[in-house]
Formats: structure tokens, C-alpha cells, sequence
């Protein structure tokens, strides 16, 4: 796994409590990871902070799953 | 009790008598604060007067990317936002069959639209501290209504939608978004009526007399202060009992 995705799963981990386990590509923040609306806007703000990245609100909004936003990051870092 | 020190306050319009009041009493409780306002005399003539922990910051709430930039730069000048007091507010009077579309939008820029912006633009730094304090000066009339305010009445009841939408959305991070809402306030707005309409006025005031600026800076510290974490999406009425909602 890439050092981007480790430390995009570490945010995800510690911001909403889940099992690293369940922190896989195709896991939705809100549907498997029980993530409300707010704190999808709290790890992009984040993950913006980890990478030292900006991103944008329309291209927050396409972020929706762990791979949306490993991937994301790989291109925008 | 209510004690701030080493939290940073923006306040708008705080070249007027209740902004100015405002400063004062979170200052006076150990606040480091913005001061925004279209008038820079006043503004640095208050700054002065606090001394130490008092930062200005010129910002015409009419001209949006003036005010989107304004919460960067009081986080700049003082290192966060973590009070915000909305508290300018323009009057364009007319009765309604003579209301232009100006004075409608006008009024609707400054004490709604920059109310909403300013509040999108400090959540960011509350969020991640999760701690915040917004404090929106509503108005009576936004409850009661006026005549010939319609547009003030308007904004000001949607400051008071505004601020029960956005306490509900932020409640869980720590942040409480509240409205005070003044009645009849000794100010230069206040100033302007003749002796006859404030008496008019006055005989609608069970507390028999106009309240003080000191009185809203009371009302929002207490709103503003680590005491009042359990308050949010309320309006605090400071009206003499004009209208005991």
C-alpha cells in the first residue's frame, strides 16, 4: 500500500472511530464508515492540512469513498 | 465567570455605540479583539482607548470580496477567530408601496448576506478547534415587525432562521450560534427620532425607559462566554419587556 494511502486510512481511522479493517477502496465514508455530512467536510479539511493540498468544494463533493479520496490525493499532491 | 482570556473576537460595526459596547465587554474580560467597521476614525479611536489585545480591521460589508477576505485577516491579525459577533447593520426606511429594489438589497447585503458569508468564513477555524462562539444581533422588529422596515424586519428574521439552521448543523463540535436581539437602544440610530416618537415608543416599554449599548455587550458576553456552551439556536430578547417572547 502507498505511504499516501496509510496516511489517508490514519485520518479516517482516528477521525471516525472505525476499525482499520473496514477501511477499504470502495468503503463510503457515509454508508459503511458512518460518517455524517459534517465530518466528510472535516476529513477533507484534513486531508487538505495532511497534504498540504487545497481542494476545491466541487471536487470535495466527487470524494466519496477512501479510493475517491486516495486517488485524489495522488494526483493532486 | 465569563471569563475570555485568550479568546479572539471579530466584531462588525464596531465603530457604532452597540459594536463599540461589545468590544468593550469582551475586551474587558481578557478578549483579544477584531474590530470591523466602514469608519476608520472610530474604529482606531476605539483601539486606542482598549490599548493592548485591540486590532482594527476596515471592512465594508456591502462589497462581497471585502467581506469573504475579512475572517483570513482577523485570523492573520490576531491567530484565530473563535468569537464571531455579527453585529453591523444598515436601515434603509421606506414604507413598502415606496421601496426600492435598492433599498431592499441593500439592506439584505449587509445584515443578511454578510452576516451568512462571515459565518461560512470563521467555521472552518471553530471546526477544527471545536470550540466557537457566533453571536448575530437580530433586531425586535425581526419578531414584531415595523412599518416601514420591511426589508430590516426581513433580514433581521432571517438572521434568526440563519442562526437556528447553522446551531442545529455545528452543535456537535462545540460551536453555539445565537441572536440577540435589542429593542429600543440609546444609539445614533436611536438619536435621530424626535422627542414626540420616542416618547410614542416608550410607552410600549414596560421597563420605561431606552436601554443602554452596555446592556447588548452584557447579553453577548454572556453568549460568548464557556458558561453559555449549552445555549444555542436561541434569541436572547434585551428589550425592556417591549416584547416578552
Amino acid at each position: 500500500m502507498s505511504d499516501i494511502a496509510d496516511r489517508v486510512k490514519k485520518i479516517v481511522v482516528e477521525h471516525l472511530g472505525v476499525e482499520e479493517a473496514k477501511v477499504v477502496e470502495g468503503a463510503s465514508f457515509i454508508d459503511d464508515l458512518g460518517a455524517d455530512s459534517l465530518d466528510t467536510v472535516e476529513l477533507v479539511m484534513a486531508f487538505e492540512e495532511e497534504f498540504g493540498i487545497e481542494i476545491p468544494d466541487d471536487a470535495a463533493e466527487t470524494i466519496q469513498t477512501f479510493g475517491d479520496a486516495v486517488g485524489f490525493i495522488s494526483k493532486a499532491s | 465567570m465569563f471569563d475570555l482570556t485568550g479568546k479572539n473576537a471579530l466584531i462588525t460595526g464596531a465603530s457604532g455605540g452597540i459594536g463599540g459596547a461589545i468590544a468593550k465587554a469582551l475586551h474587558a474580560q481578557g478578549a483579544t479583539v477584531g474590530l470591523s467597521g466602514t469608519r476608520l476614525e472610530p474604529l482606531q479611536a476605539l483601539a486606542a482607548e482598549l490599548g493592548e489585545r485591540a486590532f482594527v480591521l476596515p471592512c465594508n460589508l456591502g462589497d462581497a470580496e471585502a467581506v469573504e477576505a475579512l475572517p483570513k485577516q482577523a485570523a492573520e491579525a490576531m491567530g484565530s477567530v473563535d468569537i464571531l459577533v455579527n453585529n453591523a447593520g444598515i436601515t434603509r426606511d421606506n414604507i413598502f408601496m415606496r421601496m426600492k429594489d435598492e433599498e431592499w438589497a441593500d439592506v439584505l447585503e449587509v445584515n443578511l448576506t454578510a452576516t451568512m458569508r462571515l459565518c461560512r468564513g470563521v467555521l472552518r477555524g471553530m471546526m477544527k478547534a471545536r470550540w466557537g462562539r457566533i453571536v448575530n444581533i437580530g433586531s425586535i422588529v425581526g419578531s414584531t415587525g415595523n412599518p416601514g422596515q420591511v426589508n430590516y424586519a426581513a433580514a433581521k428574521a432571517g438572521v434568526i432562521g440563519l442562526s437556528k439552521s447553522l446551531a442545529y448543523e455545528v452543535a456537535s463540535r462545540g460551536i453555539t450560534v445565537n441572536t440577540v436581539s435589542p429593542g429600543f437602544i440609546e444609539t445614533a440610530m436611536t438619536d435621530k427620532l424626535t422627542d414626540d416618537q420616542k416618547a410614542a415608543i416608550l410607552g410600549q416599554v414596560p421597563a420605561g425607559r431606552m436601554g443602554a449599548a452596555e446592556e447588548i455587550g452584557a447579553a453577548v458576553l454572556y453568549l460568548s462566554s464557556p458558561e453559555a456552551a449549552y445555549v444555542t439556536g436561541s434569541t436572547l430578547h434585551v428589550n425592556g419587556g417591549m416584547a416578552m417572547l
